[in-house]
């Protein structure tokens, strides 16, 4: 029997527990600087954009930063009718202070542009207001403001300025659901006229299915075909699969633009053969029909891999078992073959549907008026109107769907049973 | 031409610009094509030749966004862009641009000073505007014997049938449905500001929507028309020269209801090359810079000392280049200029409507 009260020591002398506990935390040290690379990776790259487009969305700085006193005062009206004096004293010091700065995002430029996202009219209003209000010198300071320009008589204008004012806002999420405050400041829907992104989204996601699908009963016999033929052909078959694959996008896209458009390749065959007359050639690109068909051509590869990873593991001999007990061959498909091959199906269409979603470039290029996609909008408010936050809004509107169709494909089919190969 | 957009947005929406050009070199951006090389022509070569720096040219598709980009990070690489007159006054009342006084800019070749040299409405605190372009509409003369001569033939599809070539902007288009509607060029704003009036000039393009190929950089026009691929365009009235006068393409210009602009010299806030894009832009607006503009591209120049001096096409001196100009007289019988308060106002509010109204099919 050993003495419990004396610890086992190892061959230097020091306690094995002890040993044991500094061992295992040296690998797991070594284990952590193994993958650290990888995760300031992914927060450089992943976490940090998107934490920042989140907060991009709903932070509001601009009526703290160019008229900070009256953000801080005007947080204190009621909002009924207009406000006192004093808070339009402060406003026009704070507009008159404004003029001088030069500032990166403390201009008066900067407030006119963001109240003008609310109040489409307001951006000069702002602006020439600004010039006058260092001759402003004594009250009544609201008279001396309608004196310059009717529309502050309008209590919505005041409303926006006041909304403009906090530090967070819920307004670029309206803008991108196609909502508004009204006069009162409550919320409604935007004209029809102006409704935008909710039926682009609905679109985007309409479309996406569409093409998943398409994508599916494209790559289902072909998959089929790659996992049963002989090695040597298959192979060869794979190739014409992957070359596509490996091409660049833009080449790809710019091929089917020679290919459709009303002067390309198609077109002139079906006028070769007569199957359309000269002026009747049909338009087949820079619309969605083009969208569709040049992005079920990118996105397919996605759809047969998955597919194919899963049917080349399920053994033939399966499928004849089922037919040598009587079960015709419609019966064995559906029962036994086409079960099997349901991780790869799950597999293959979430990742086409979610990369559908997304797609800009195609679109894009292809779209013309009717195939452009929320991305494409995205794309807009970043490059040209420059409301980064409204993009930020729609983009992490489209992560949230994302994630909510993942959900429910999780519930459906279970992300266990996602086989990728 | 979109290609390479494209890649080029791509770049920027990395932020990563590239880096800083060493010292005596300055980047200048502009619109590309017959443009830019009348720019290099006139600007370009003669100040590389005077003062031994070098000129690195770079094209864009107008807008603030990579300015805006480049200044907020911090990292600027453009020292000096033609912009158009909204986007320098948006540009320069969100603190991106560097100031430029009026009185650093050289007296014009008869000694009057700048500030009185330049036409009126062509100086800004931020922006020296060096020509006035157009926005016009052509056709092929080959194609269409008996061409139009006003707007409303623009949108007469049973008297000249085919597709249009519009931009694919709310910008000018609504002028233009307007104006073909019926409305004067002077009161084109006013009734673009009522809602009555933008419905009724979404109506004027509902009627000829499904005929319209849309094109978005300005070479792209030009291109349309000898492809044959529209019947009119919309272009700018110096890429339809420049195709006649240097492609000897049989384009024809209406001049009725032009909508004319500026394009203007900004300096990004923060350009590391501030004092030679500054001595740049010095030079290229001097009379005779602008003057020799005016031979290589149909656009008026903004000095009023330039216009005398005015002769010539550079390479074809049987053109005279004074009947081209958007400034022309004769050109303005009935033309509108671009109201850069109006669409600084409702540009959002109206490309967001336009978007809707192309994405209904």
């Amino acid at each position: 029997m050993s003495d419990s009260t004396s610890p086992i020591l190892t061959a230097d002398g020091t306690p094995l527990k002890a040993k044991l506990a500094q061992t295992t935390r040296r690998l797991r040290i070594k284990a952590l600087l193994l993958t650290l690379p990888l995760v300031i990776f992914i927060i450089i790259t992943f976490v940090l954009p998107i934490g920042q487009m989140l907060y991009r969305s709903v932070h509001n700085p601009t009526g703290i930063m160019v008229t900070p006193n009256f953000a801080e005062a005007i947080q204190e009206w009621d909002g009924e009718g207009l406000p006192d004096d004093r808070f339009v004293e402060i406003f026009v010091k704070d507009l008159a202070l404004a003029k001088k700065n030069r500032e990166i995002g403390k201009t008066v430029g900067n407030l006119a542009t963001r109240v003008n996202y609310e109040i489409p009219g307001s951006r000069s209003l702002i602006t020439s207001t600004a010039r006058k209000a260092k001759n402003i010198k004594e009250g009544p300071y609201l008279d001396a403001l309608i004196k310059i320009n009717k529309k502050w008589e309008n209590p919505a204008m005041w409303l926006t300025l006041q909304r403009a004012s906090k530090e967070y806002t819920a307004s670029f999420y309206l803008a991108a659901l196609d909502r508004k405050y009204d006069d009162k400041g409550d919320i409604v829907m935007a004209d029809e006229l102006y409704q935008i992104y909710i039926p682009i989204l609905m679109k985007t996601l309409w479309l996406s299915a569409v093409i998943t699908l398409l994508c599916f009963i494209l790559a289902y016999p072909v998959s089929y075909l790659l996992s049963t033929l002989p090695m040597k052909t298959s192979n060869l078959l794979m190739i014409l699969v992957l070359l596509p694959f490996w091409t660049s996008l833009l080449v790809r896209t710019t091929a089917w633009i020679a290919m459709l458009q009303t002067e390309g390749i198609v077109n002139d065959f079906m006028v070769f053969l007569g199957v359309i007359g000269d002026d009747g050639r049909i338009q087949m690109i820079y619309n969605m029909t083009g969208t569709i068909i040049a992005m079920v051509h990118i996105l397919l590869p996605f759809m047969i891999l998955p597919l194919y990873s899963v049917m080349k593991t399920i053994p033939p001999s399966y499928m004849r078992a089922a037919k040598s007990m009587g079960a015709s061959t419609t019966y064995a498909f559906t029962k036994v073959y086409f079960p099997q091959t349901i991780p790869g199906i799950a597999a293959g269409t979430l990742l086409v549907f979610i990369l559908a979603i997304g797609y800009y470039i195609t679109p894009a290029l292809v779209g013309g008026n009717d195939g452009l996609l929320i991305s494409n909008l995205i794309a807009g408010h970043i490059k040209s109107t420059l409301n980064w936050s409204l993009g930020a809004a729609l983009g992490t509107i489209l992560l949230a769907v994302v994630l909510v169709f993942y959900w429910v494909y999780n519930k459906l089919v279970g992300v266990d049973n996602l086989k990728f190969g | 031409m979109k290609l390479k957009t494209l890649s080029a947005s791509i770049l920027a929406a990395g932020l990563i610009a590239s880096s800083a050009a060493s010292a005596g070199d300055i980047t200048v951006v502009s619109w590309g094509g017959a443009y830019t090389k009348s720019q290099v022509e006139a600007y370009h070569k003669p100040w590389v030749a005077k003062t031994g720096n070098t000129i690195k040219s770079e094209d864009y598709n107008g807008g603030i966004a990579e300015i805006k980009a480049q200044v907020e990070a911090g990292n600027v690489s453009w020292d000096i862009v033609d912009v158009e007159l909204s986007d320098a006054i948006r540009a320069c009342d969100e603190g991106l641009l560097e100031t430029i006084d009026p009185a650093d800019l050289p007296a014009g070749a008869d000694g009057t000073a700048a500030k009185d040299d330049f036409l009126e409405g062509t100086l800004y605190e931020c922006a020296v505007a060096n020509i006035v372009w157009s926005t016009i509409f052509a056709y092929d003369k080959s194609k269409i014997k008996d061409g139009p001569t006003k707007m409303a033939d623009f949108f007469d599809m049973e008297k000249f049938p085919g597709k249009r070539g519009l931009r694919k902007s709310p910008k000018v288009n609504l002028e233009f449905a307007l104006m073909a509607d019926g409305v004067a060029a002077k009161d084109v704003y006013e009734v673009l500001a009522t809602p009555e009036g933008v419905d009724r000039a979404f109506k004027k393009l509902d009627t000829i929507k499904g005929d319209v190929v849309w094109w978005e950089a300005g070479a792209q026009p030009p291109q349309l028309l000898a492809d044959g691929e529209v019947a009119l365009t919309t272009a700018y009235n110096g890429r339809i020269f420049n195709a006649v006068a240097g492609e000897k393409k049989p384009f024809e210009i209406v001049w009725d209801g032009q909508v004319w602009d500026l394009d203007l010299w900004v300096i990004p806030k923060g350009s590391k090359n501030k004092d030679l894009a500054m001595d740049f832009l010095k030079f290229s607006t001097a009379t005779e810079q602008l003057a020799a503009q005016a031979s290589w591209i149909s656009y008026g120049p903004a000095r009023k000392s330039s216009s005398s001096l005015v002769g010539t096409y550079a390479t074809d001196a049987s053109i005279d280049m004074g009947p081209q100009m958007p400034t022309n007289p004769a050109n303005l019988t009935n033309a509108v200029q671009n109201n850069f308060e109006f669409w600084a106002d409702n540009a959002d509010q109206l490309t967001e409507r336009f978007n809707a109204w192309l994405a209904k099919g």
